[in-house]
């Protein structure tokens, strides 16, 4: 399979002096074309730091990346909403990502602006099937939606740039469990029906494993474990993975 | 085990002007001493709702029209403009509601609110006396004294979170419901949290604990028996074994096949979870194990 995105020796560092911070050091890591990737790691670990460096959000002290084959690593500009159109983001909280006097149309109408011609309607319907939603939603307020239905606004307003990549930071996070499992499901739904590219950051092992292809493990801004799900999470080979798997609560197994 | 709390036939509503929303439906729950009790379910099944009337902080558009509340025996009304004595809020029953580790002031050491929690209970206290007790009972769980001296910024989420959860219980209450406290935490904070609140029955600091949470492997984890709640009403209760391996009601069923676990089979299958479960279809009666 193609390298769709590659991040090289990547390091970011916070504050000067005696308050330096090394949030992410030296992460190396490639996202295979049409594959799910998660990034598991404690709060804290610099996963979500490397999200918003991918995403161009933040910038990178050192490193490199390249997204199908161009150096993306400071984009300005034009370059950048250009980025932008093949690489979209949710975020964790969909209670606070919402402008509340804005209504889903107003939202996703603004999101259109970056795609060039008239295509939008389409493009705006065409998403809204994805989450397994209708055009009755659009004239809805945040606060008439529920947290899922939220998200999965976010999720189409993503869709709707057609990214070749997904950046989905702890998008799961601050819903029920049982709406989780539909999120999740659209995900992979998305990644084999168009082949999308989704990097999935989560600290909660038991989403990781039921939707990754791959997943890497953050420790402290050190990545100190990469590999295929079953690898890493069935047979993990460093300690602290092996730590973070018996802190997961379990749901059927003896309580120790 | 002598019974600690008896709630008997609550039913709260919320009065919204244009209809009134039914949160919680007639429920009665029991705990026993040294019992954690797990209330489960989605959002909007009520359980929120019925943490806060039970802990009395029942306000407007919030009503509550019926139920009783009994701790070690005594009865206490709830419903229409039952008086509630203070000193039952927070010294009887204390809440730590959702989200507490992030209301906590910027601007204010954590000794700060230390001493306004206590003073708000016991106007006479010295502030000398105050720190004393929390930094005595922060030290017996295991937390370091530098924590009442610490602004909110300074302490990691579990950290912030075992904190609050201390302060909640300074008064040393009888019960204490506990709104989704490691939901906002990862797996190793969660774990630590947990065995706190354990220790904490343990050293009868509180003698029993209702368990808010929509996270199926945590109470588990944590609670003696679970009441599943849908709809605002209890769909099925019983010991946490029984309800978690042979959940009889199709919405527990459907609720426990909506968790993702870390095991070999999840990377194969897909889960349909709530949508398994026909929700215009809901007149199952309850089960009580």
């Amino acid at each position: 399979m193609a390298e769709i995105f590659t991040a090289e020796h990547i390091t970011k560092t916070f504050g000067h002096g005696a308050h330096q911070v090394q949030a992410v050091k030296d992460v190396s890591f490639v996202l295979e074309q049409g594959q799910v990737t998660t990034i598991v790691g404690e709060s804290g670990s610099g996963k979500s730091t490397i999200a918003r460096m991918v995403l161009g959000l933040l910038p990178i002290t050192s490193g490199k990346f390249t997204f199908e084959g161009k150096d993306v690593t400071n984009l300005k500009g034009r370059g950048r909403s250009e980025y932008w159109r093949g690489v979209q983001a949710v975020f964790q909280d969909p209670f606070s990502s919402f402008n509340q006097f804005f209504t889903v149309k107003d939202l996703l109408y603004r999101s259109m602006r970056l795609i060039r011609g008239a295509a939008g309607q389409e493009r705006l319907e065409e998403a809204l099937g994805h989450v397994g939603m209708d055009l009755t939603v659009l004239p809805r307020y945040p606060h008439q939606l529920s947290g899922g239905q939220r998200q999965r606004v976010m999720i189409a307003r993503a869709l709707m740039m057609r990214p070749k990549m997904l950046v989905a930071d702890e998008a799961t996070s601050m819903l029920d469990a049982s709406l989780r499992v539909n999120i999740l499901n659209v995900l992979t739904d998305l990644r084999d029906e168009l082949g999308m590219t989704v990097l999935f950051i989560t600290h909660d092992i038991g989403q990781a494993c039921y939707l990754a292809d791959r997943v890497l493990v953050m420790e402290q801004g050190v990545m100190v474990e990469q590999g295929p799900t079953d690898d890493v999470i069935f047979h993990p080979k460093h300690e602290y993975t092996q730590r973070l798997l018996a802190d997961v609560p379990k749901l059927h197994e003896e309580v120790i | 085990m002598a019974t600690l709390v008896k709630a008997e036939n609550i039913r709260g509503v919320y009065y919204t002007g244009a209809k009134d929303v039914v949160a919680v439906d007639d429920v009665t729950i029991n705990i026993e001493e040294g019992e954690v009790l797990g209330l489960a379910g989605e959002s909007g099944s009520g359980k929120t709702t019925l943490g806060s009337i039970i802990s009395l902080i029942a306000r407007p558009p919030l009503h509550v029209e019926r139920g009783t509340l009994e701790i070690d025996g005594q009865v206490q009304e709830l419903g229409g403009d039952a008086k509630i004595p203070r000193t039952w809020r927070g010294g009887v029953v204390s809440m730590l509601p959702q989200g507490a580790m992030n209301s906590v002031s910027p601007t204010k050491r954590i000794r700060h609110l230390v001493y306004d929690v206590m003073r708000s209970h016991d106007s006479k206290i010295k502030k000398d006396e105050a720190m004393d007790r929390a930094r005595e009972r922060i030290t017996t769980l295991g937390l370091p004294p530098r924590v009442l001296d610490a602004y909110p910024h300074q302490l990691s989420g579990g950290m912030k979170q075992r904190t609050v959860t201390i302060i909640s219980t300074l008064l040393n209450p009888r019960l204490l419901v506990a709104d989704e406290p490691t939901s906002a935490l990862d797996v190793t904070s969660q774990k630590i949290l947990i065995e706190m609140l354990l220790e904490m029955l343990e050293k009868k600091i509180m003698s029993g604990v209702i368990f808010v949470t929509h996270d199926l492997p945590v109470l588990r984890t944590v609670a003696t028996k679970i009441a599943v709640m849908y709809q605002g009403r209890v769909v099925e209760s019983g010991p946490t074994v029984t309800l978690v391996d042979n959940p009889e009601h199709p919405y527990t069923q459907a609720l426990m096949s909506s968790v993702l676990a870390p095991e070999p089979e999840y990377t194969k299958i897909r889960i349909e979870g709530m949508s398994s479960f026909d929700r215009s279809s809901f007149d199952a009666p309850a089960v009580i194990h």
